[in-house]
């Protein structure tokens, strides 16, 4: 990687503790040029934290921020050309639209007629224009939202920082804003980071996703590999829903093996199923992880690996049924099936077999705190945190 | 038969369609009515008012009457709401002060004649601008400089508990309160002591050997810093200084922090923040701070009695001079209605300049 062109922020080793209390510890990756990067996580992971020290507004206790290859560790914000878009906007109230969007060209003395041109061309990009002399308080959320988009990137920073911008917005403005800021950041060919909660977000918006959790990055990736390889149970539990299976190898080799499931069954494993640098010994503890819309669901035992079920809840989602089942030893599983299966098997009661394809399960080191379906009910996640 | 009553109706119809009418017509009756009976106790010109108050009275309340309906009354109920306050303020502050006209345009009969006349006697005018001129600058210059270093103290610590307060916000706040827990003249008079010529503050500036500089600066006068300007306008300051802090903490207490790292996010340092985004948002407190110090500083007497001498004297002191010792009822109501008007202008001027209505 050509360090002094692609990339724009590097965290080098970076902690920061509060008293005794370590909110980031040890981060150390890279964030590329033009990059629509997510630091995703359960509040008080030290996302947030990892923002503002990228930002100035805290320094972190080791390690060093480089922004365009500069150290930048102890610069006051107002030195770094980096801009935040605040979690609830912090837009002036006692300026208009333009002049809000002008706060920054004019802090940094920018010639009026040049301010003036910028500020124009700014509105257009978030498509304000004829809002420019409102009154924040005389906006929408969206349209305060995006008011805050262009405050910071009419200063054309290196990176453009936003902290849970969309945690405002109710649902449908949401989705919307989630393409809009898409395409601005396509437009404006500008780092974002981004910093959420909300996993369909970061899936949905980002080239890459941190996903962190107490203080430490657990993985950093792709949405795609974070979604089908990760590192960690806890992003496995904390990315989509997954079925977390406790289990233990029965036999594991450079080509592939089998691992034994908790209260039975077995589930074949290929060197595709785990991460490539992985050798497990026999009876050592681990995790298959199944995402629900892998699981396929019959009367009749199929060939090839399936476990035993009895379908105990069936909940209608309009484009999918969403089918709550109980394995043999009690464990409690989610299936997703397509909208249009309406069999009348799947009724609460009825006994079913689960199996899936070769390359749907995922197996992980360890046990999960919670056996079976994770994320269906988000107080296991908060306990576990 | 039927016409009439439909007429009727529709004449109740669009009386109700306009129950600002109504309102204003009950408080326009109240209000005259008040003021007559007070010029009626004054010997003023009256018998015409009472007449004129009689029948805004009567149409106000004819109006109320016809404007029946549920409609009509529901519409009616915010002025209900106004009804304490308007009376109370026809009572005690139209009726006296048109009693305060009236009587600033009489004169005494003879020395002893107690109930003056209504003459159109303008001469009482004149007197309280000449004679007095001199209180009279020295009230508003005493009042303004008071209001800036009300300002200059007020603000910063205004700032301090607000931002920095923390969790001894409340009783920082209690702290600038609690000198009203005393009354103003023993607050007043305690100054007496303190600035004393033996007192505590004269005796260290002495031992300092500063006293040149303070007489320099005329702080001091003559070794003393009892019975000086510096002293009625350290009093002023003291006194009025909670109604400035109080009003500038509760308008920084709205700003949200994050305004500054915004600020500071946008190429601003901490003081240009301070100057763009926190000084703008907290004008609405700083201009009613200046009101509320202002108006009553310019109008006080106690602290030029108490703590000046007799070429510190503020208006104050002279119309309380010819309202109760000389009771030269016309002059001192003239007086009165002088530092009214003057006051009045003054909050315009201000009000054009720092008006923040926009801000709110």
């Amino acid at each position: 990687m050509d360090n002094s062109t692609s990339q724009v922020i590097h965290l080098d080793h970076v902690r920061k503790q509060y008293g005794s209390f370590t909110a980031v510890e040890d981060a150390d990756f890279t964030i590329g040029r033009g990059e629509f990067f997510a630091m995703l996580g359960p509040s008080g992971c030290g996302k947030t934290t990892t923002l503002k020290m990228i930002a100035g507004f805290e320094q972190p206790t080791s390690g060093s921020v480089f922004l365009e290859g500069v150290n930048v560790s102890t610069v006051p914000p107002y030195k770094r050309n980096v801009n935040t878009v605040f979690q609830q906007y912090a837009l002036f109230p006692h300026m208009s639209v333009a002049d809000n969007i002008a706060f920054g060209p004019r802090s940094k003395k920018l010639d009026e007629s040049e301010v003036k041109k910028r500020v124009g061309d700014m509105l257009d990009v978030v498509r304000l224009a004829e809002f420019a002399d409102r009154r924040p308080s005389q906006l929408s959320g969206g349209q305060q939202q995006r008011v805050a988009l262009a405050r910071a990137l009419v200063n054309y920073p290196s990176a453009l920082l936003l902290d849970e911008p969309l945690a405002a917005l109710d649902l449908k403005l949401r989705e919307a804003m989630q393409i809009e800021l898409k395409r601005i950041q396509r437009e404006v060919e500008i780092t974002f980071v981004f910093v959420t909660h909300d996993q369909g977000e970061a899936l949905t918006m980002s080239d890459r996703i941190a996903v962190m959790s107490q203080g430490v990055v657990e993985q950093i990736g792709t949405p795609v590999d974070i979604y089908k390889k990760p590192e960690s149970l806890f992003v496995a539990g904390f990315i989509g829903s997954a079925n977390l299976l406790p289990s233990t190898v029965s036999q594991f080799d450079s080509a592939g093996g089998t691992v034994m499931l908790q209260g039975g069954g077995t589930v074949t494993v290929t060197r595709d199923n785990v991460a490539s640098d992985v050798t497990w010994a026999t009876g050592e503890e681990v995790t298959v992880m199944l995402r629900p819309e892998h699981l396929h669901v019959t009367v009749e035992r199929p060939a090839g690996d399936a476990l035993q079920a009895e379908v105990t809840d069936v909940v209608f989602q309009g484009s999918a049924v969403r089918l709550v089942l109980q394995l043999e030893n009690g464990t409690e599983v989610t299936a997703i099936v397509g909208g249009d299966v309406d069999l009348p098997f799947l009724r609460p009661g009825a006994a079913v077999w689960l199996s899936w394809l070769a390359a749907s399960p995922y197996v992980l080191d360890g046990w999960p705190d919670l056996a079976g379906a994770t994320t269906t009910n988000l107080e296991s996640i908060e306990a576990a945190l | 038969m039927t016409s009439v009553v439909s007429a009727g109706r529709k004449w109740g119809e669009s009386l109700s369609s306009r129950p600002e009418n109504v309102g204003l017509g009950v408080m326009l009756g109240l209000g005259l009515g008040a003021v007559a009976l007070a010029a009626q106790w004054v010997k003023g010109p009256s018998a015409l008012l009472v007449a004129v108050a009689m029948l805004a009275m009567a149409i106000g309340l004819i109006y109320t009457a016809f404007a029946g309906g549920l409609e009509a009354r529901k519409s009616l109920a915010p002025y209900g709401l106004l009804k304490p306050g308007i009376i109370w303020l026809c009572l005690f502050f139209l009726a006296p002060l048109w009693s305060m006209v009236v009587m600033s345009l009489s004169s005494k009969a003879g020395r002893f004649d107690f109930f003056p006349d209504f003459t159109w006697n303008f001469e009482n005018y004149r007197i309280a601008l000449t004679k007095f001129r001199p209180q009279f600058i020295r009230s508003f210059s005493y009042a303004g400089i008071a209001t800036l270093l009300t300002v200059v103290i007020g603000y910063p610590l205004a700032y301090f508990i607000a931002f920095r307060g923390g969790k001894y916000r409340n009783i920082l706040l209690g702290l600038v309160v609690v000198p009203f827990f005393t009354s103003y003249l023993i607050r007043t008079l305690a100054w007496n002591n303190i600035l004393a010529d033996e007192g505590p503050v004269v005796s260290l500036i002495n031992t300092l050997h500063l006293s040149g500089i303070f007489e320099s600066l005329d702080i001091m006068q003559n070794g003393k810093l009892m019975n000086t300007p510096a002293a009625v306008i350290g009093g002023l300051t003291y006194n009025f200084l909670p109604f400035m802090v109080l009003p500038i903490y509760v308008s920084l207490e709205k700003i949200d922090v994050r305004l500054v790292d915004a600020a500071m996010d946008l190429y601003s340092s901490a003081s240009q923040a301070f100057r763009k985004v926190v000084l703008p948002l907290s004008l609405p407190g700083l201009f009613a701070g200046g009101l509320l110090v202002f108006i009553p500083a310019a109008g006080d007497f106690v602290n030029a009695q108490f703590l000046g001498n007799p070429q510190t004297t503020m208006i104050g002191n002279s119309i309380q001079d010819q309202f109760l010792r000389q009771l030269n009822y016309p002059v001192a109501s003239a007086m009165s209605f002088v530092l009214m008007i003057i006051i009045t202008i003054i909050v315009l001027i201000y009000t054009k300049f720092m008006g923040t209505e926009d801000l709110a």
